[in-house]
């Protein structure tokens, strides 16, 4: 599922009665929200702006490694990316 | 000789710049009172372990005549949503035990340049979802009024440091009221700025349209200190607005002189009724009001319709912000990582996730993932969009009319711990006042008001002002705060208890 998380069952069960609660709450928005009010979806309106494509601070292949569960060779290593069925 | 964890920090730069104490003896007083304060508060997930050689250094740049900035030598303590390279950071999860940033967050680098000394790292809502520190991985943080309840959430641990006098100063983060909420059930004061006035750079995402850095503090003026330090334009954020800003202390200064009250329109939402606020809460609300009329303030009543459908919409967008956000806790490149013998990526990765995150964070990156996945996108999120629109045209037509609004800061005093922990709607309503600010991005803040009569706990009021006008919250604020003090005789927090034993 979307939110790559692998729950027990006992979890599934507590968890959907609490998420039902919550969406049947939730839905409420949808009584003011006609067709005609428009979507704000930032609350400061910003402009898009550029700047010159200048290297600015970086971090060192140390530095990005040096929180990695496990590193080889300056990359991350990972389990199989595909499982046998795929 | 004076205690010096009692002093604001205001009136520590003040003895500092004049060398009458100096940044060791300072820092040492409130390593001592965190010593004997933790292990009842719980306030802390990391205590610094070279805040004196910090310290140190700031004195003997004082001695050789540098010049340093207002607040240099001042202690401060950090939320664990703000990452840096001294300390670990967690955000108060599991998932991210140990990490260490390679980097520091904007608002802690600057800290650091004006020389603020860092105590630690402040206890939180695993990523700051909550409204009590109960979400915590590592345990909850206690209100210093009453160890038996909640200091409020998601910053909780910073409010309860300032409250129990183990920092004068902290940083916080309010998404939907982790800031103002912590100050209104701990008697401090806390602001959430306009959206985009203080970098979140290195700060760890919740929902990035609505999360704010700000300061958390005992007076008003202290706040102003901080905010002077940490705000303005940063351009590894690009939500950072560019404009300048007028000095926040100076602001709070020209508050408490007075006569700011004068005049000043104070909007009164008539759809927050009283019902559902508790009757101590009210009160206190309505007393203050009645103090600011008497110094020339006139109330008016405004409508803000949509505000009802605050809660509905924040609970909408924050998930699914929220998901997208820790799609990062992958497993991979920093992080937890449980074993799955023979498992893919794909395996590890979930059940890591299943480990690593608590109860709260999963609800939420459910919800966040339903709410953006076709078929709901439209019903849920794009409402949840317009309702913001709507509540931005509330704050306009009100501000039409009024200089600022003011709301209790939440509709109950702090409840007991365990009290809502398993029933998250309830929680959920603890930020009804709270949230509107977020959703339209104008700046809040809340100063105690006194303590409910039914429990003796402490109240908050908190002001609204139109975005970019923070200026005016510390000046409203301040003199506020001068009326009641004084009025008090003395801080509210001289009346709470002194926690640490022998003292």
């Amino acid at each position: 599922m979307l939110a790559r998380i692998q729950l027990s069952d006992d979890e599934v069960e507590r968890l959907t009665g609490q998420l039902d609660a919550i969406v049947d709450n939730i839905a409420k928005v949808s009584e003011v929200a006609t067709p005609e009010v428009p979507a704000t979806s930032h609350p400061i309106p910003l402009e898009n702006v550029y700047r010159p494509d200048e290297v600015g601070f970086t971090l060192t292949t140390a530095q990005v490694l040096q929180n990695a569960p496990d590193a080889t060779d300056d990359r991350f290593r990972v389990t199989a990316i595909l499982g046998e069925e795929q | 000789m004076t205690d010096l964890t009692r002093l604001s920090a205001a009136d520590l730069a003040d003895k500092l710049a004049s060398r009458e104490v100096s940044s060791v003896e300072v820092t040492q007083a409130h390593l001592d009172r965190i010593a004997a304060v933790e292990a009842d508060v719980h306030a802390y997930l990391h205590v610094s372990d070279h805040a004196l050689g910090v310290a140190a250094d700031i004195d003997r740049r004082r001695a050789a005549g540098e010049d340093l900035g207002p607040v240099a030598g001042v202690p401060l303590a950090i939320k664990d949503v703000l990452v840096t390279t001294d300390m670990p950071s967690t955000s108060g999860s599991k998932i991210l035990e140990g990490y260490m940033s390679p980097y520091d967050a904007t608002v802690v680098a600057r800290s650091r340049a004006a020389g603020l000394v860092p105590l630690g790292k402040t206890n939180m809502d695993e990523f700051a979802m909550g409204s009590s520190t109960e979400h915590s991985a590592y345990g909850p943080t206690r209100n210093p009024w009453d160890l038996d309840r909640i200091p409020g959430g998601s910053g909780g641990g910073s409010a309860a440091a300032v409250a129990a006098f183990e920092a004068p100063l902290a940083l916080g983060s309010d998404t939907g009221g982790s800031i103002r909420q912590p100050a209104h059930v701990t008697g401090t004061v806390g602001i959430k700025p306009t959206y985009g006035g203080v970098s979140r750079y290195g700060a760890i995402a919740l929902a990035s349209s609505l999360d704010q850095v700000g300061p958390v503090t005992r007076t008003v003026l202290d706040a102003g200190l901080l905010h002077d330090v940490i705000g303005g334009h940063d351009h590894n954020d690009s939500t950072s607005l560019t404009q300048d800003w007028p000095s926040f202390a100076e602001a709070a200064r020209e508050g408490a002189r007075g006569d700011v009250l004068k005049g000043l329109k104070v909007g009164v939402i008539t759809e927050l009724p009283d019902s559902g606020f508790q009757a101590g809460v009210s009160a206190s609300f309505r007393a203050a009001l009645a103090k600011m009329e008497a110094q020339g303030a006139e109330i008016v009543e405004i409508s803000a319709p949509h505000f009802e459908y605050g809660v509905a919409a924040y609970y909408l967008i924050l998930p699914a912000e929220a998901s997208s956000n820790l799609a990062k806790f992958d497993s991979v490149r920093f992080g937890l990582r449980v074993d799955v013998p023979g498992g893919t990526v794909e395996d590890v990765m979930a059940a890591s996730r299943d480990a690593g995150f608590g109860d709260e964070v999963k609800r939420r990156i459910i919800l966040g993932t339903y709410a953006l996945s076709a078929g709901y996108y439209d019903a849920y999120y794009g409402s949840a969009q317009k309702v913001r629109t709507l509540i931005q045209r509330d704050f306009d037509a009100a501000f039409g009319q009024v200089d600022v609004i003011a709301t209790p800061t939440a509709p109950t005093t702090a409840f007991k711990l365990g009290e809502r922990i398993d029933d998250p709607l309830q929680m959920y309503l603890n930020d009804v006042t709270t949230i509107p600010a977020n959703l339209a991005g104008v700046p809040g803040i809340s100063v105690p008001t006194g303590l409910a009569e039914e429990d003796g706990l402490p109240v908050g009021i908190q002001f609204l002002a139109p975005a970019r006008e923070d200026a005016r919250l510390y000046r409203v604020g301040a003199a506020l705060e001068a009326l009641l003090v004084d009025g008090w005789g003395g801080p509210l927090l001289d009346r709470a208890p002194i926690l640490g034993g022998a003292r």
